[in-house]
């Protein structure tokens, strides 16, 4: 909503904001580590920007010009007014008819501007909002193709604000920049040039002593900077104090510390009080301020307005000519305050416009080869050839691995937290690359493979069940968009699920919530399991949860776990000990190799780290 | 906002009475500048009296110094009622937070508990402020020119009284539509966020089904639906400013031509006209000030409930009339015909829970004497423990420490006779010192020694280079899992608590550490009892068995129920889960059971 009315927050915060917004350029794209690398100057982001704005560049003119004959319209309405005034000068000295035509006049060029005023808003929000859609959704998309190493690098929460909030900080900047920045410049040209054309030594005087009411609010801002900052300190402690106990309040209550935690708070509170007060007194000057030097200068022009009137020095004028003045000296100022907020706010929106095009710009994940192959009807044969893999130089997760799994084998991955287990699933699904050593899928180096259709040929039920905002019924079918609702019920019977769905209140076109809802853990693997089992894959990834689930939903969803590996090679991190007794093979990794391979008997006769594992964790 | 306005505004009286009369005084300088200036026009003009017009001239400085400091008369009052006030509701609403009970605190959640007590507060303390400094302003101003304008010519006046509701009826028109827009377009802002969250959270999954392009739909038509909302906002609130133009111009025409008719037969005077069109734009103006206010006022009231409902919640755990207990009286010579801990019947179950978390707990604990409570996670341990200090109330039953019933302690004494080591190691930023002395402010140095001692963390405190005054970062960051630890649990033990609680607290200790650990508060229990003291009292949470088997009273939970009570032996023999919790963990011929444990590990699964 831009108003020009609407005064722009007192000049201290606005300086408080600018000196705030030059850390933000310096660190601005999320500071070391972060996507892109070099920053980008002022006038790239600027051209950048205007790229994006290029396919709305009609209605960016249309704006534009209707903006620039909003304002001279609007300026001429103290002049008609002033004319208006001077048909006005006594009881029988009215001229109606000049008056008539006058007034006439203004009704027109009221009613004009209002309408210009109103398209040229309607335009420019359009405009920016349109940007920000093009910009946001290309920033989304792009997150779709960046590799999984950098959506793993990067924490969500800061990719998440720069393709919500950096964006919409971009759309306010743009729209503000537009609106404000334009009109304001060409409000303060134009006054100028009116005036000139009305009488030169009186614009003279309303030009030479408006600089005042700047000079006086950038005095008041100076002040009441060092008090701001002050009061920023202590509210920094006192945020601290808060965060930390009322973060631990239960422990404060069970200590019964609850007094003395009082204490301290009250101490701080009482600082924040001397320096807040301050501050804000200090910052509230600028408005009665230039609301002062303002009055001055309405006198000073009155005075040598209706001075000119009568003696004809320095220039001639009329009684309306004087008015004309007054509401110019009035209004001359405003747009001075208004241009130095929009530059805040354009800063603010530079500094999020980098973070960004930081984003754009960051590498993308290397796209399948054009001879690659589609593979159909997968075996189900994986071959792990001598792969060595680490997420950063010098950190080896996996060394040497060696695994051959023939169609319908059971693996079993053991091994302590941090071993390698993960990684090997994100390697399989072709997440992450091998640094050496290869994959092959049926015979086919997976790198010579379509992504689709080898990611196609697995099923994948991590740990943390991933179910999104729809109903249980989508949630389903995510993999095979095009399934009846039969082979989504049979589907979910196969997995166990079909109980507890069935039991709830709209069945399967209940909608699960934000994160999952109010499922319980176990449901939710239940789900996925379901997910899986519609997609009918060759190859199996499970992930067992680790944490105790209630134990009813774990008997489940063990048995959906067995329904589903039947006659598929699968790869299990396994935790539970029926799962690793029945594996085909185990495989035992530590610190990113397989120490030992075989049978749960075979590794418990050879007595190895293993039968130690085993022993410690499950009988011992 | 009333009911906060009842609470907290009565101090600052003064400030909130001055504040706005100050503000009233400067604005009736500001009504009267146009007339100064209607003056200087008819009598220095139109009568070439140049003496007259200079007069005016510094009548209107005059105006302006008089207003200026009338201006910072109500700036200061501002100033002081806003933050005096913020600052009052901030320290009532952290006192009544560290009033609050657990239960309480579990439906506030300390994230939003720490929203309120910053930002909410902030935004009704910006909220005073521009209501003593604008929110008064511009209505006065209003109305003021108003009243000014009709003094000076009533029929003209009319003009006022139709274009005022006008301006305020599209205003009121445009805001009412336009609310419940920004409400739909902050939904659509999250449903945005959401996709972008879920697109991170499930990247994995998305690309395993390759349903790329289906996300990359759901997320085109989210930010669609979001940028057509935004537009048909924006269409609205761009109509705010030329409406108001054109009303307000389109009246100034009207007092221009009906004013003309009136200098024509000598009612008004050329000057009387000016100040009229002066009139109007300040009073119209003033109407889009105080519109925009609302705004803030909404963002302010939402922010006093949130504020109020904090203020409003009673805590349900109160000690009122609570007399102090004298421990030693209580317990007398017969030292065990008092039991220091007595569970009878308690039930505890958390708001909203189907289950309860503790079922009809009984048992007694002589003074002294250590209770070990043993379970799988979930099974309820903690929660039992907690209502020893009456950190929740029981929905049944009852429990009494030293013979009272825990409702009749003082919490402050109740809490100081009963130490607790909790879960979760929470350090504050301070230093070593400020930490352990949270439950004793005056504790001596040799006090905090030996505490420490006990707790096996001496040699950790000796290593660092300034002692008990070494520096403790947030949350303890610069200490290992296991110094938290100890600390933690020499924080406990200053101050002299009569009942320990070591809420499985020393998971992160190895079992040498572990059992000279338990074996140190023996001792300590043991000389409290020769020195003729009362004897500390013990209860340990743990999962393992090697924690709890030397304690007198070893309690077995189960989702939430006491399956076995009695001593380590004992229970061998009659409780099966407990049974099974040791042949999961110790070799038989530790237990010193005959029988092999055959296949244990598949029982033991459920245990783990």
């Amino acid at each position: 909503m831009a108003n020009p009315y609407v005064s722009t927050g007192s000049v201290a915060t606005v300086a408080a904001s600018i000196s705030g917004g030059d850390d933000l350029l310096d660190g601005g794209p999320g500071g070391p580590g972060a996507p892109g690398g070099k920053t980008l100057s002022a006038l790239e982001v600027a051209r950048r920007l205007m790229a994006y704005l290029k396919p709305h560049r009609i209605a960016l003119i249309v704006s534009f010009v209707f903006s620039a004959v909003t304002i001279i319209l609007q300026l001429t309405v103290p002049v008609l007014t002033g004319r208006a005034i001077d048909c006005i000068v006594g009881a029988g000295q009215v001229d109606f008819s000049a008056l008539l035509e006058t007034v006439i006049l203004l009704a027109v060029v009221v009613a004009l501007a209002a309408g210009t005023q109103w398209v040229q808003g309607y335009c420019v929000n359009r405009l920016s909002y349109r940007t920000v859609r093009d910009l946001r959704v290309e920033a989304s998309e792009k997150l779709g193709r960046m590799p999984l190493s950098f959506i793993d690098a990067h924490p969500h929460g800061d990719l998440m604000s720069r393709v919500v909030n950096d964006v919409d900080q971009v759309g306010d900047g743009l729209l503000q920049g537009l609106t404000n920045l334009f009109t304001g410049v060409v409000t303060i040209v134009g006054t100028l040039v009116f005036m000139l054309t009305l009488s030169v030594p009186m614009a003279f005087v309303v030009v030479l002593v408006t600089p005042l009411s700047i000079l006086a609010a950038s005095a008041i801002a100076r002040f009441s900077n060092a008090s701001f900052a002050a009061q920023q300190r202590i509210q920094g402690q006192l945020g601290g104090h808060i965060e930390e106990y009322v973060g631990a309040q239960k422990l404060v209550d069970a200590f019964a510390y609850g007094s003395r935690a009082q204490e301290r708070f009250e101490r701080m509170n009482g600082e924040l009080y001397t320096a807040g007060e301050r501050a804000q007194f200090l910052s509230s000057l600028s408005n009665p301020g230039t609301r002062f030097i303002n009055n001055i200068i309405y006198a000073v022009v009155g005075v040598i307005g209706c001075a000119c009137v009568i003696t004809g020095w320095p220039a001639p004028l009329t009684v309306g000519g004087v008015q004309t003045f007054l509401s110019y000296a009035n209004q001359y100022t405003k747009p001075f305050n208004e241009v130095t907020s929009v530059i805040t706010q354009i800063q603010t929106a530079w500094a999020s416009a980098r973070r960004v095009f930081a984003l754009i710009d960051a590498a993308e994940e290397e796209p399948d080869a054009p001879d690659a192959i589609e593979l159909s009807d997968p075996a189900g044969d994986v071959l792990v050839d001598h792969v060595d893999f680490s997420y950063e130089p010098g950190h080896p997760i996996l060394r040497d691995v060696c695994v051959h799994a023939r169609p319908g084998m059971r693996f079993a991955l053991v091994g302590p937290t941090g071993c390698g287990k993960t990684t090997l699933i994100n390697l399989l699904l072709r997440f992450y690359d091998v640094d050496s050593g290869s994959i092959a899928l049926d015979g086919h180096d997976i790198r010579h493979l379509t992504r689709k259709s080898l990611r196609a040929a697995f099923g994948m039920v991590l740990q943390d069940s991933w179910l999104f905002e729809g109903t249980v019924a989508e949630n389903i079918a995510y993999g095979r968009p095009d399934a009846t609702r039969a082979d989504i019920e049979r589907a979910a019977e196969r997995a166990h699920a079909d109980g507890f769905i069935r039991a709830l209140p709209q069945g399967f076109d209940t909608v699960i919530g934000e994160d999952g809802g109010t499922f319980s853990q176990g449901q939710r693997q239940l789900i996925c399991i379901a997910r899986v089992m519609l997609t009918d894959p060759a190859i199996l990834l499970l992930d067992e949860a680790t944490s105790s689930i209630d134990t009813r939903t774990e008997a489940q969803v063990q048995s959906a776990f067995d329904e589903l590996m039947a006659g598929r090679t699968s790869f299990v991190v396994a935790h539970r000990l029926s799962t690793i007794v029945s594996a085909d093979c185990i495989l035992y990794m530590r610190a990113g190799e397989i120490l030992e391979r075989g049978t749960h008997e075979e590794l418990l006769a050879a007595g190895g780290a293993y039968a130690e594992l085993y022993n410690s964790q499950f009988a011992e | 906002m009333l009911k906060l306005a009842r609470r907290f505004f009565g101090r600052f009286r003064v400030n909130l009475i001055v504040g706005p009369l100050a503000k009233l005084i400067e604005v009736v300088f500001d009504i009267l500048t146009p007339l100064v200036i209607a003056r200087m026009i008819d009598r220095g003009v139109l009568e070439h009296d140049l003496s007259a017009v200079i007069r005016y001239g510094c009548v209107l400085g005059a105006f302006a110094l008089i207003g200026i400091a009338f201006a910072l008369v109500c700036q200061k009052m501002a100033s002081r009622a806003s933050q005096g006030i913020g600052t009052d509701i901030r320290s009532a609403l952290y006192a009544h937070i560290n009033k609050l009970s657990y239960a309480e605190l579990d439906r506030f959640g300390t994230p939003s508990l720490i929203t309120r007590l910053t930002n909410d507060v902030n935004q009704v303390q910006l909220a005073v402020a521009l209501a003593i400094r604008q929110l008064i302003r511009w209505p006065f101003l209003a109305i003021g020119s108003m009243i000014a304008a009709i003094a000076i010519d009533v029929q003209l006046g009319l003009v006022f009284l139709v274009s005022m509701p006008l301006v305020a009826a599209v205003f009121w028109w445009v805001m009412t539509r336009l609310v419940p827009l920004f409400g739909e377009l902050q939904g659509r802002l999250d449903t945005v966020g959401l996709i972008t969250r879920e697109g991170l959270s499930g990247v994995r999954v998305i690309r395993a089904f390759s349903r790329e392009e289906h996300e990359r739909r759901r997320f085109r038509d989210a930010a669609d639906a979001q940028a057509a909302v935004a537009i048909a906002a924006g269409k609205l609130s761009a109509a705010l400013n030329p409406v108001t133009f054109f009303v307000m111009n389109l009246a100034v025409c009207c007092i221009l031509w009906m004013g003309a008719g009136k200098v024509q037969v000598g009612g008004l005077t050329q000057g009387e006209v000016m100040a009229f069109v002066n009139y109007m734009t300040q009073t119209l103006l003033s109407i889009v000030y105080v519109a925009n206010l609302v705004v803030v006022f909404t963002k302010a009231s939402a922010s006093a409930v949130r504020v109020n409902e904090v203020l409003d919640c009673e805590p349900t755990i109160t000690d009122e009339g609570a007399a102090p207990v004298d421990v030693a009286g209580v317990l007398g010579d017969g030292r065990d015909a008092v039991p220091a801990i007595r569970f009878e019947g308690a039930a505890f179950a958390y708001h909203g829970a189907a289950a309860p978390a503790v079922a009809g707990a009984s048992f007694e604990l002589a003074p002294g004497a250590t209770l070990g409570v043993i379970g799988g996670t979930g099974s309820g341990k903690s929660t039992l423990v907690s209502l020893i200090p009456r950190l929740y109330d029981v929905n049944a039953g009852e429990i009494d420490i030293f013979g009272r019933n825990v409702r009749t302690w003082p919490l402050e004494q109740l809490r100081h006779v009963v130490g607790l080591v909790p879960q979760q190691t929470a350090l504050v930023s301070g230093t070593v010192r400020s930490n352990l002395t949270w439950r004793a402010p005056d504790a001596t140095d040799e006090e905090l020694w030996r505490a420490l001692e006990c707790a096996q963390a001496a040699e950790v405190v000796r290593s660092l280079p300034r002692g008990l005054d070494a520096p403790v970062e947030a949350g303890g960051k610069n200490f290992s899992g296991g110094q938290r630890q100890r600390l933690t649990i020499a924080r406990a033990l200053v101050g002299d608590p009569l009942i320990l609680i070591l809420d499985d607290s020393a998971s992160a200790l190895d079992f040498k550490t572990d059992a000279a650990l338990r074996h140190a508060i023996r001792e300590r229990s043991r000389s409290a009892q020769a020195a003729g003291a009362v004897p500390l009292t013990t209860v340990i949470v743990s999962q393992r068995v090697s924690s709890v088997r030397d304690a007198d009273l070893i309690c077995v939970m189960r989702r939430g129920e006491v399956v076995g009570l009695g001593a380590h032996d004992e229970l061998l023999e009659t409780c099966q889960v407990y049974r099974e919790i040791c042949l999961s963990q110790l070799k038989p011929e530790e237990l010193g059971l005959a029988a092999p444990a055959t296949d244990s590990a598949q029982d033991t699964q459920e245990v783990r």
